[in-house]
């Protein structure tokens, strides 16, 4: 079964050709020899990339959705999240510990070298490395010697970092090793089962040896070894990519070129797009949100993403300790009524959450045993809140706030929630707002220090698709000092992660870690709210637009005539 | 005259540093972190965190970092933003466009509404006074975006007739629609400006006198009525500039031009002091020069005002 609902179909292609406009903008497509593929340039909405054009570099969508056109790793994902080979040809292992991996011959980069193993361990080791500074850095954690490569860091009275006490004692991460031009082994600090989804990640890309010469140059006018080849970056404007003549994997491209068009409001891109002066939209606008379907016709995109959205109640809160506070816990979980809220707020652009990751991973499920708290149940959610207040009373002034950054559209929802708090609960419920996302960070990251002493929002999305990719980061103790902003500990968690990690297989793993779901349920470090939708929409001009698993257009496949 | 000039330039350096602290200040008290921004939900490691905060010199006292910006001014390499790329090109690439969009503006507001506003003024209290009178208001209450956005949508979209969006390279026919939308609460303004002056100059002593001689009618207009009447107009203008290559973030949000307004607003967002501080101070030249030249004009409209 594909747990992939697709809400709207892209079945129906007819009629294209009789409406194509013309291809505007830079690249000279020109005279591509291959057969059976199209020549018109593709227009994207984007963002301006915030990082140099570098896998490890690079943690934003605006770049990641260029990168993946300019790069290709070991393993590429389809539509629907599921991992195919592309530069690897085995990724093997008997323990899931250790990992032999064999690339195939003949991929060549832009600069007509050859791609060798070794490009992809001195990247991964340039990219560990702390002191390089590179924003995927956290991705190498799993493999052995990562710690040797971060040195110790110092921290302030308010926990923030300050500086070095230790400095890094070796170079290079200890797990990897090359053998030949196409072998190389990673030895992971203990057993990953879903290692191999993971490479698929631009953190995981391989660089050429050309990048080590001049490091800020590259990021410029980097040499690729994917799709595309980088033709021309006008910064905060446009930016031009071509078919890579040396690329023949399975991710040829289908087209003559993209041009990411670079917008700063997302109302304008909508207006091109109607306008017919660009051909793939990658975010619809709020405002459009009730009316695009009927806007675009055929050309309407949603379905489920990777993203997820939940409330965390942080650990040191008094209040929700203990038995009293689980019984507050799941009160507050089950008083908000999640249906109304994705249909009025959101205009269905969002659907209720059964767990805590998404529909779109392989493995979900939407039957957790004990997902019954996200059900609407203001009878039940009113008479545990009583229940706990009879334990553990609380004081006659007491207010329950909500902390949300206010810059982008979370207020109407806070006050939805809060509001059925206040009719289902009999409580007072406020929202704490932020002006800018990082103050809310700051916040959240000083812990019980910090001004947070209500629950707070918490957005997360899959870097690859995996089940491990939402519980780890989010609720395991190994990441307290990242994102596991709640500071949920829990060892019978843990153990199960690691159980789940060891699995001998995908499947198995998968149903361990749904098992470890379970516990999650049963403690509700956060309480899971919906998951996001892709909005998203093409022009009549292009052909076979699909959206992957990660909310990012399938490029290379889009066909444009000229 | 040219005394005057070169005292007025003297005084930039003052407003120049003044207007740079201050700008440094408010930049820095801005809470949240913008290295904790830059990792987003997942964070950065420890030590990647330390390697760019050391790259921006973020972990150096305010001063400090305000003494490396006013180093990097005098030596124009006013360092890099967060993607890399040197601030100094950044100003180079935002600038041309914003000030060409500014001057359309100017010319389009000044051209219309002079002329309205003096041929309203010498009809005063006849129908097409008061119809533009009327249809001044109305553009002043109405905000900017409304205006773009249904302009947009309209002759855009529908009709056609512009194109949607500036994009690359934009030209002059790309640039007249977001140009049109910036002139039309300044327009309004001096259509109203021009119309009073006028109203005013058209019965004064000078006129009649002018009149009693025997000056034709069009002599009278030009060289006495409106004249007069041009300075509280060049006093809008002058400061218009200014607004218009500051103000025009919603503007030229709606129509994608990469200008001054919108780099101005994602560096804001993203924190990076360097790249906010160095536009702005353009700006505060801008303002400057804008008003010095305005006074100028003063002593050139009207003789009776001398600079010594």
């Amino acid at each position: 079964m594909t747990p992939r609902k697709r809400l709207m179909g892209l079945g129906a292609f007819a009629l294209a050709s009789s409406l194509v406009l013309t291809a505007c903008g830079g690249g000279d497509s020109g005279d591509d020899s291959s057969e059976g593929t199209s020549t018109g340039i593709v227009t994207i909405s984007n963002g301006e990339p915030q990082n140099p054009l570098v896998g490890s570099m690079t943690n934003e969508t605006e770049g990641g959705l260029v990168v993946q056109q300019l790069y290709s790793g070991l393993v590429y994902y389809d539509a629907e999240g599921v991992v195919h080979n592309e530069i690897a040809e085995s990724i093997e292992s008997d323990d899931n510990q250790t990992w032999t991996i064999t690339i195939q011959d003949g991929w060549k980069w832009s600069d007509g070298t050859d791609v060798t193993a070794a490009n992809f361990v001195d990247a991964w080791n340039w990219a560990a490395y702390g002191p390089n500074g590179a924003k995927g850095a956290g991705f190498f954690d799993p493999i052995e010697g990562f710690t040797e490569t971060q040195g110790v860091p110092e921290f302030d009275e308010e926990g923030n970092v300050s500086g070095m006490a230790e400095e890094p004692t070796a170079e290079t991460l200890s797990g990897l090793e090359v053998v030949s031009d196409t072998e190389f082994t990673v030895t992971l600090n203990q057993p990953e089962s879903d290692f191999p989804i993971r490479l698929g990640y631009s953190a995981y890309f391989p660089l050429p040896d050309a990048y080590y010469d001049d490091i800020e140059a590259f990021g410029e006018k980097p040499i690729t070894n994917g799709p595309y080849v980088l033709e021309d970056w006008q910064h905060d404007s446009e930016i031009n990519l071509v078919p890579n003549e040396e690329y023949n994997g399975p991710r040829k491209a289908q087209n003559g070129g993209l041009d990411f068009i670079v917008y700063t409001d997302e109302n304008t891109s909508y207006a091109d797009l109607q306008g017919g002066n660009l051909d793939i939209l990658e975010n619809v606008p709020t405002s459009a949100m009730s009316t695009f379907e009927e806007d675009l016709g055929d050309g309407a995109i949603s379905e489920p993403s990777a993203s997820f959205a939940a409330m965390t109640v942080p650990e040191w809160l008094p209040e929700f300790q203990g038995e009293a506070g689980l019984k507050r816990r799941q009160a507050l979980s089950m008083a908000i009524n999640r249906e109304q809220i994705t249909e009025t707020i959101f205009a269905g652009t969002r659907i209720p959450a059964t767990d805590f990751t998404s529909p779109v991973i392989d493995g979900w499920t939407g039957e957790i045993p004990g997902n019954e708290v996200t059900e609407y149940n203001p009878e039940e959610a009113k008479s545990l809140w009583d229940e706990a207040n009879s334990e553990d009373p609380l004081p006659d002034d007491y207010v329950l706030t909500i902390h949300t950054n206010t810059d982008s559209d979370h207020q109407a929802w806070v006050e939805a929630v809060c509001n059925g708090y206040i009719n289902d609960l009999d409580i007072k419920c406020e929202m704490t707002g932020y002006p800018t996302f990082d103050e809310v960070l700051n916040e959240r990251d000083k812990g019980p220090d910090g001004k947070v002493n209500g629950l707070f929002r918490a957005g997360w999305s899959a870097d690859y698709p995996s089940l491990q990719n939402y519980l780890g980061p989010l609720y395991s103790k190994a990441a307290l000092a990242g994102s596991n902003d709640g500071r949920y500990e829990s060892d019978e968690f843990d153990a199960a992660l690691k159980e789940a990690a060891a699995a001998p297989s995908l499947e198995e793993a998968n149903t361990l870690y749904n098992k470890a779901q379970e516990i999650l349920f049963k403690d509700l470090p956060g309480i899971p709210l919906w998951y996001y939708s892709t909005t998203a929409g093409h022009s009549e001009a292009v052909d076979n637009v699909e959206f992957g698993w990660d909310s990012m257009p399938l490029l290379y496949e889009v066909t444009k005539s000229e | 005259m040219l005394w005057y000039i070169g005292r007025r330039l003297l005084q930039v350096i003052p407003v120049f540093l003044g207007a740079t602290l201050l700008l440094y200040g408010l930049v820095f008290l801005r809470p949240g972190d913008p290295v904790a921004a830059l990792g987003g939900e997942r964070g950065l490691s420890p030590a990647a965190e330390i390697a760019i905060r050391e790259a921006y010199h973020l972990d150096q006292p305010f001063i400090v970092q305000y003494l490396y910006f006013l180093k990097g001014v005098f030596t124009f390499d006013m360092g890099v933003t967060f993607t890399g790329r040197p601030v100094v090109e950044v100003i180079a690439q935002a600038f041309p466009v914003t000030f060409q969009l500014a001057i359309m503006a100017i010319v389009i507001e000044t051209v219309f509404g002079i002329g309205f506003g003096l041929w309203a003024g010498v009809r005063k209290g006849k129908l097409f006074d008061s119809t533009v009178l009327l249809w001044s208001l109305l553009l002043i209450s109405l905000p900017t975006f409304v205006i773009g956005f249904v302009l947009q949508a309209v002759v855009g979209v529908q009709l056609g007739w512009l194109p949607i969006t500036a994009g690359r390279d934009p030209d002059f026919i790309s640039l007249l629609m977001p140009a049109i939308v910036l002139a039309t609460t300044s327009f309004a303004y001096i259509l109203r400006l021009t119309r009073t002056s006028v109203v005013e100059n058209i019965t004064a002593d000078f006129v009649r006198t002018a009149r009693a001689k025997g000056l034709g009618r069009g002599k009278i207009m030009t060289r006495h009525v409106l004249r007069n009447s041009l300075i509280p107009v060049v006093t809008f203008i002058g400061i218009d500039l200014g607004n218009l290559m500051a103000g025009s973030i919603v503007t030229e949000g709606i129509f994608n031009v990469n200008g001054v307004g919108g780099t101005l607003y994602q560096a804001i967002t993203r924190g990076e002091n360097v790249t906010v501080v160095s536009l702005a101070t353009v700006l505060v030249v801008v303002y400057i020069v804008a008003n010095l030249i305005v006074d100028i004009l003063y002593a050139v409209l009207d003789p009776r005002i001398r600079y010594a």
